[in-house]
């Protein structure tokens, strides 16, 4: 079999499961739901970690903006914004499915737009940061916009917002959201499957290996970075959208602007599969969605030690992630060889 | 020959210690011009001078005529003037062909053409570069693994991969096999001759710099010593205390 009939068949099984996975575990529906979110969240952090070296503990920002800001246009379109928010418990709705999806349509574009406008102005803030020093600004930004969101009555502040009702049943809602996520977690790959064979790629790639040679040598890093952050933001806005929907009710801090929950998960998952490569944070995310699940189900209580020593055990032995292991492994298979012939002619020779 | 860089009365201090005081030098288009003297003498600082590395005390500097000396790192080196650097730097987790393939000149690069994939002539361009250097049968590793002399060879490649109409080079020989150094020389002449690239090299080994390069500036202390013809340089008094340290 050829490696481009294996990739063919990895794929066709990767989206058949996806598919059938909620008809065969109609149990785990939530679960595999989640597990293409984390999927997305640890794509989505590579391509500032992994690929281009700037390790944001912030990106859980863009997952927020998106939620509130797709929130307020569902709403908007409907009733005054600041009157909805005032209630508490769901206020009075009667809405069919037309209003609904057209809603959640200009809300998910509502939330790529507001994450992208987050990300350039913040980017010109903390892209003068370097090193540890960006991973705290960004992480300072994630639990400040999380406060500020919280003293902002007209989104509902501290208390939060409920989210347009689904007009469907019970099950329809948790396949309609499975689905959503599923889509945009594929979407997220397929884009960045070609992103990473552009000339992009190797510009991130030298900004990460080498900012000051990369400047040295002409190359627009600002922008680079610009780009690669809002490009980021704005699939973790798309996701925010989404998630704010399905969540049903949305406040800052434990769902919007999750920081210590999914805004450090997504930078271990990518650690835990091989950062700066496509397919270790999908791998990562994997294992550990599935690690997670497990303590959370069979040692609660004691769920966060287990996922503190992972981290550990990550960071301090296990740096290369899986991807990276395997790299070093199968130097061939990664086609990291030497090559005898010097010179081009002895290459042409040699392929006759 | 006309002057393709042009500094005048550079002065650039770090706190106390004056790196380079009222410095003018030209470098003539299309030829190699050499920057020499001892340690710490203020020859580093003055290529960060030029490339817009650091802001100058005082002085101007011009590149083809206009004033650079308010310009950042990549906007100099946009407009075709390129250093290497004196602790060699390359990508060290991009293989080779890579570390070549984003080297192209960012000139003329729009906001989406860091969308396009990447170009037949570049991929050519590029090895046939690494073959130049002699790096050919290494460039699918990973330039990190390289070894330090390598690594130069590649920055060097790198270098001309960007098609620069003036090539700073700091030390571009130190650390290089002495057996390797008269290709290395070769190679620096023909990239001046057949790419025309004007070269403007700091160099210890006096051997090297008075071989290659036409005409000589000599720094001491951070000020100007001396400048002339290799021969005149060679031969200068003042050059030659500085170098046994009698200045
Ligand atoms: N960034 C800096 N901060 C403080 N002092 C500096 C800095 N860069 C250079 N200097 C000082 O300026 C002086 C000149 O340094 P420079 O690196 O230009 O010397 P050089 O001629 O390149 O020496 P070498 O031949 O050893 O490379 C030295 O005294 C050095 O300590
Ligand atoms: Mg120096």
């Amino acid at each position: 079999m050829s490696v481009s009939q294996k990739t063919f068949l990895l794929y066709a099984f990767i989206l058949l499961g996806g598919i059938l996975a909620p008809f065969v575990f109609p149990n785990y529906i939530a679960q595999f739901a989640t597990l293409w979110l984390m999927i997305l969240f640890a794509l989505t952090w590579d391509m500032m970690g992994g690929q281009m070296g700037y390790n944001s503990l912030g990106n859980i920002i863009f997952f927020g903006v998106g939620m509130y800001a797709s929130a307020v246009v569902q709403i908007a379109r409907l009733y005054e914004v600041a009157e909805y928010t005032s209630h508490s418990g769901a206020p009075k709705v009667d809405f069919g499915w037309t209003e609904y999806l057209s809603g959640m349509g200009f809300g998910i574009i509502a939330g790529a737009l507001a994450a992208i406008f987050i990300a350039v102005i913040l980017g010109r803030i903390v892209f003068g940061l370097r090193g540890p020093y960006f991973a705290i600004g960004t992480l300072g930004a994630a639990i400040a916009a999380g406060e500020l969101v919280g003293a902002w009555d007209y989104i509902g502040g501290g208390g939060g917002i409920t989210s347009l009702p689904f007009p469907g049943t019970g099950d329809e809602r948790s396949l309609f959201f499975y689905f959503a996520l599923f889509a945009l977690a594929l979407l997220t790959f397929a884009f960045l499957k070609w992103l990473y064979s552009r000339r992009y790629v190797l510009a991130v790639n030298a900004i990460r290996d080498d900012e000051d040679k990369a400047e040295a040598m002409g190359i627009h890093t600002l922008r680079y970075k610009t780009v690669t952050w809002a490009m980021s933001a704005s699939f973790l806005g798309m996701a925010g959208a989404v998630y704010g929907n399905m969540a049903g009710f949305i406040e800052p801090l434990e769902v919007a602007f999750p920081t210590i929950t999914f805004g450090i998960f997504m930078v271990l998952m990518a650690l835990l599969g091989g950062k700066g490569t496509l397919w270790g944070p999908v791998l990562g995310a994997v294992v550990f969605h599935i690690i997670k699940e497990f303590t959370w189900t069979h040692f609660l209580g004691w769920q966060w030690v287990a996922l503190g020593m992972l981290i550990i055990i990550n960071v301090a032995y296990f740096q290369q992630g899986i991807l990276g292991w395997a790299q070093e492994k199968w130097p061939d298979f990664f086609g990291l060889t030497v090559d005898e012939s010097d010179t081009r002619e002895a290459v042409e020779e040699a392929s006759k | 020959m006309s002057s393709i860089i042009e500094i005048k009365d550079v002065s650039k201090a770090f706190g106390g210690v004056i790196a380079n005081q009222s410095i003018s030098v030209n470098v003539a288009e299309g030829g190699i011009t050499g920057l020499i003297g001892p340690n710490g003498s203020g020859k580093t600082t003055l290529f960060n001078s030029v490339v817009g590395h650091h802001p100058i005390d005082e002085g101007s500097i011009k590149f083809e005529g206009a004033e650079i000396s308010k310009l950042k790192v990549p906007q100099i080196a946009r407009l075709g003037l390129l250093r290497t650097f004196q602790q060699t730097r390359i990508y060290s987790k991009m293989n080779c062909v890579q570390n070549m393939q984003i080297s192209i000149p960012h000139r003329n690069s729009g906001l989406l053409d860091m969308f396009r994939g990447h170009s037949p002539e570049t991929s050519d361009r590029a090895l046939e570069l690494l073959e130049f250097v002699g790096l050919y049968s290494k460039r699918n590793l990973i330039a990190g693994d390289l070894s330090f002399g390598q690594q130069k060879l590649l920055e060097f490649a790198m270098a001309l991969m960007n098609e620069p109409k003036v090539l700073l080079l700091d030390e571009p020989t130190a650390g290089i096999n002495p057996t390797l150094i008269n290709g290395l020389i070769d190679r620096l002449k023909l990239a001046n001759e057949q790419f025309g690239v004007t070269l403007f090299v700091i160099e210890h080994n006096m051997r090297v710099i008075m071989n290659l390069a036409d005409h000589i500036y000599c720094l001491a202390h951070g000020e100007l010593l001396a400048e002339g013809k290799p021969d005149d340089i060679q031969n200068d008094q003042r050059v030659v205390d500085a170098y046994l340290g009698a200045h």
